[in-house]
């Protein structure tokens, strides 16, 4: 049994010893969890999530908020007040997906939800599952990606008419925030090693400055094997033998790309989980998939995405057992086949592929 | 035709008097240029004294030597009217003369052949790398590469046809990069309408000439609304004016999903710099390696052949166990380029049978054979064709 305990610490998101990850809200043994449906097939596959606990009588109690950007005083977009508060108290949440539309004018809700909350750290663990067939299997990686800066500032101007600049930031205190958490994430999940993804030949100074900072963390982790790797030697290597990797840590714009192509991997956005850590103790979790809104409404959405993502969100909070429970019970129905959403190769509708999971983990009490 | 090669043969001559400028060339004989700039290959810089064509070789580091060297091994063997001027580029020297040097001798051949030159992490940021120098220096702007699954070649997925062409000079490689702040560090990201306007409409003629049915865009303008935003336009500008072709988008990391469960939805794909960087490398990747597929760059005036995904494969140089296919295939490239299509044929057609029907592959793609081995075997079969080659 120690060696199962083992299999689930290696799953376990951030379990740092220097932050609080436990949330403070704790009423008759229940922890509150802040959830934000979102938009598109989030709340129905949110309501899948909620009655999927209830099955396993997780000791969860949700408190659903909604996200949708506001202008604050002085036309600054902000999220709205209740939703900050909810997160600040509860520290622990879980979210489905937002919409981003291109060149609306406001800020995209994602991002805007990572400046409030600081949420650095964007973790991705990417595991074959057994049963859902992909031509690449073994698949046991972990990508951590810097979630504020990088070409994702948001800064961009016309310099004169027909010439944009994008401005891409790399700061030595983010750079060093991160490549510390991949350190600590990678000993406290007992992986081997970890290697950094860059472009240093071209991006000299930005790329440059970010390697320095992984390197002087591998020098306070001499027990964590540290390797460097340019952007597309690992992409190049990603998709001929995917087993070579470990834990990769990189900027933002590479760790978006690469950490979609490591879902790809593993089936897709439909089942991949996805951690946010932030500063302060705060962690949402989140399905990273879109909106879908062509098959919105018509239950026919696949919750797995969310649903691993909240078993990631049990383990954080040190909740294990239910953790296990509730994947199990999620790979079991998976690996049977019979009863699966259209994007798993079935016709089921998902409330019946979600009521077949909580037969499942009543039957594992 | 026969009006055409009247005119090249005039200017055969005309230019070993004035010393062959290509830009002289050019103004003189104004029809033979335009009918050839409605394609998307430029017009190569004519044949010098005796029909032979001098090209300029940049062996780089790694791996470079070697394969090149087993390049014009090959091109010694089968006779072929070229010959190369070498320029080396020492990459631990910090001054940017060898560099120089060899964009001249490019600029005076206007074609090269090179391998990838390394960039060491230890010298000063101020150091640029190399390769970037040269790119933006002749205006390569559009970096083509072509991946086809091989039939003697085992990867997880097949039947991959993909034409990939990337934005060559700006975008994330402006190199323009300043530390405002202690500790804060800016990295400029450029893209001009020109240069987007440029590379789309590139990607569509190429995709007319070539008979493709689709071409993609890819992007990020979801959240670099304005860059990403501009080149979006720029491209669908340029697809209103090519009815016959269709044109959609895709964000740059579904396109990597996409790529890795089904390759076979794309046709040609065009994007700005950085993503191409990433997209060709995946492509790479999933038709069997670094060592299969060769790569173009193509500027107005300029055309410079290497392998597609630029490796200097430091690990493996001098050890014989490189793979030169994708040499070989950009030389072959270079070849037709040069109009010497004969002889691109004849090599080309050798290294696909070795790889194809003979497969002995290196140890990249999963084989035990050595570079010498590969080399050999494209000699034999060049010769058993029974053209004119040298001994073996």
């Amino acid at each position: 049994s120690l060696g199962l305990f083992d299999c689930q610490v290696s799953r376990v998101v951030g379990a740092l010893k220097t932050e609080t990850s436990r949330p403070v809200t704790s009423v008759r043994g229940m922890q509150t969890v802040t959830l934000i449906p979102g938009d598109g097939i989030g709340p129905e596959i949110s309501t899948a999530v909620m009655k999927i606990f209830e099955a396993a009588k997780a000791p969860i109690q949700w408190e659903e908020r909604n996200v949708t950007a506001i202008q604050g005083p002085g036309g600054k977009w902000m999220i709205p007040p209740d939703a900050k508060e909810s997160m600040d108290k509860n520290k622990i949440g879980l979210k489905g997906p937002l919409k981003t539309p291109i060149a609306a004018g406001h800020p995209s809700m994602n991002l805007l939800l990572r400046k409030t909350f600081d949420l650095y750290a964007n973790v991705r663990p990417c595991v074959s599952i057994e049963g859902y067939q992909t031509p690449y299997t073994d698949v046991n990686l972990v990508t951590i990606r810097e979630n504020t800066e990088g070409e994702y500032s948001g800064i961009e101007h016309v310099i004169v008419d027909g010439v944009v600049q994008s401005i891409k930031l790399i700061t030595e205190q983010a750079s060093q925030r991160i490549a510390e958490y991949a350190f600590e994430y990678a000993r406290n999940n007992k992986r081997a090693s970890v290697t950094a993804v860059h472009k240093a030949n071209i991006m000299r100074m930005s790329d440059g400055l970010f390697l320095r900072k992984c390197r002087e963390a591998a020098e306070k982790h001499k027990d964590v094997k540290f390797t460097e790797m340019y952007l597309d030697t690992v992409c190049l290597n990603m998709v001929q033998d995917p087993t070579q990797f470990d834990v990769l840590v990189m900027p933002n714009l590479y760790g978006d790309i690469l950490s979609d192509l490591c879902a790809g991997l593993i089936g897709g956005l439909g089942v991949t989980p996805s951690g946010n850590i932030g500063a302060n103790g705060v962690a949402i979790f989140e399905s990273v998939h879109g909106t879908a809104p062509d098959i919105a409404g018509k239950d026919m959405a696949n919750p797995t995405a969310l649903l691993l993502s909240a078993v990631m969100m049990l383990r954080h909070m040190g909740l294990h057992d239910y953790a296990k429970k509730i994947e199990t019970a999620c790979f079991d129905t998976i690996r049977e086949k019979k009863v699966l959403t259209k994007d798993l190769g079935g016709n089921s509708k998902c409330s019946e592929f979600t009521g077949a999971i909580c037969r499942r983990v009543q039957e594992l009490e | 035709m026969a009006a055409h090669s009247a005119v090249f043969s005039v200017s055969k001559i005309l230019t070993s008097f004035r010393g062959g400028h290509l830009g002289n060339t050019a103004k003189v004989f104004g029809t033979t240029v335009t009918s050839q700039r409605n394609k998307a290959v430029l017009t190569p810089p004519p044949a010098k004294y005796g029909g032979r064509h001098t090209v300029t070789l940049i062996p780089g580091d790694g791996i470079g030597p070697e394969l090149l060297g087993h390049v014009r091994e090959v091109f010694r063997f089968s006779c072929v009217p070229v010959d190369f001027e070498v320029v080396n580029v020492n990459s631990a020297l910090e001054t940017e003369v060898d560099i120089n040097n060899a964009i001249t001798a490019i600029r005076r051949n206007g074609v090269a052949l090179k391998g990838n030159i390394e960039t060491k992490h230890t010298m000063p940021p101020s150091v640029k790398s190399r390769n970037n120098v040269l790119r933006t220096s002749l205006d390569l702007y559009a970096n083509v590469m072509h991946c086809q699954s091989l039939p003697g070649v085992q990867t997880r997925h097949k039947n991959i046809d993909i034409m990939i062409i990337r934005e060559n000079t700006e975008g994330e490689y402006s190199s323009l990069e300043h530390e405002s702040v202690s500790g804060v560090v800016e990295s400029l990201k450029i893209i001009t309408r020109n240069n987007s306007l440029r590379i789309a409409d590139y990607a569509f003629r190429l995709a007319r000439e070539k008979g493709r049915r689709r071409v993609t865009a890819v992007h990020k303008a979801n959240i670099m609304k304005l860059g990403d935003g501009l080149f979006l336009q720029c491209c669908r500008e340029v697809a209103s004016g090519y009815p016959d072709i269709t044109f959609d988008s895709m964000i740059v990391d579904n396109t990597t999903m996409q790529l890795v469960s089904k390759p076979q939805q794309f046709d040609v794909m065009v994007m700005p710099n950085l993503y191409g960087n990433v997209v060709s490398n995946v492509c790479a990747g999933l038709v069997g390696g670094p060592g299969l597929v060769p790569g173009a760059n193509y500027g107005r005036d300029y055309a410079v052949f290497e392998t597609a995904t630029r490796n200097t494969g430091k690990s493996i140089a001098d050890r014989n166990i490189a793979n030169p296919t994708a040499m070989l295939l950009a030389s072959c490239m270079m070849l037709d380029h040069l109009k010497l299509f004969d002889y691109a044929s004849s090599i080309r057609n050798a290294v696909l049978t070795t790889m194809n029907e003979t497969r002995l592959h290196t140890a990249d793609i999963g084989g035990q054979g050595t570079t010498s081995e590969v080399v050999q075997s494209v000699m034999r079969i060049i010769q058993s064709k029974g053209q004119l080659t040298a001994e073996l």
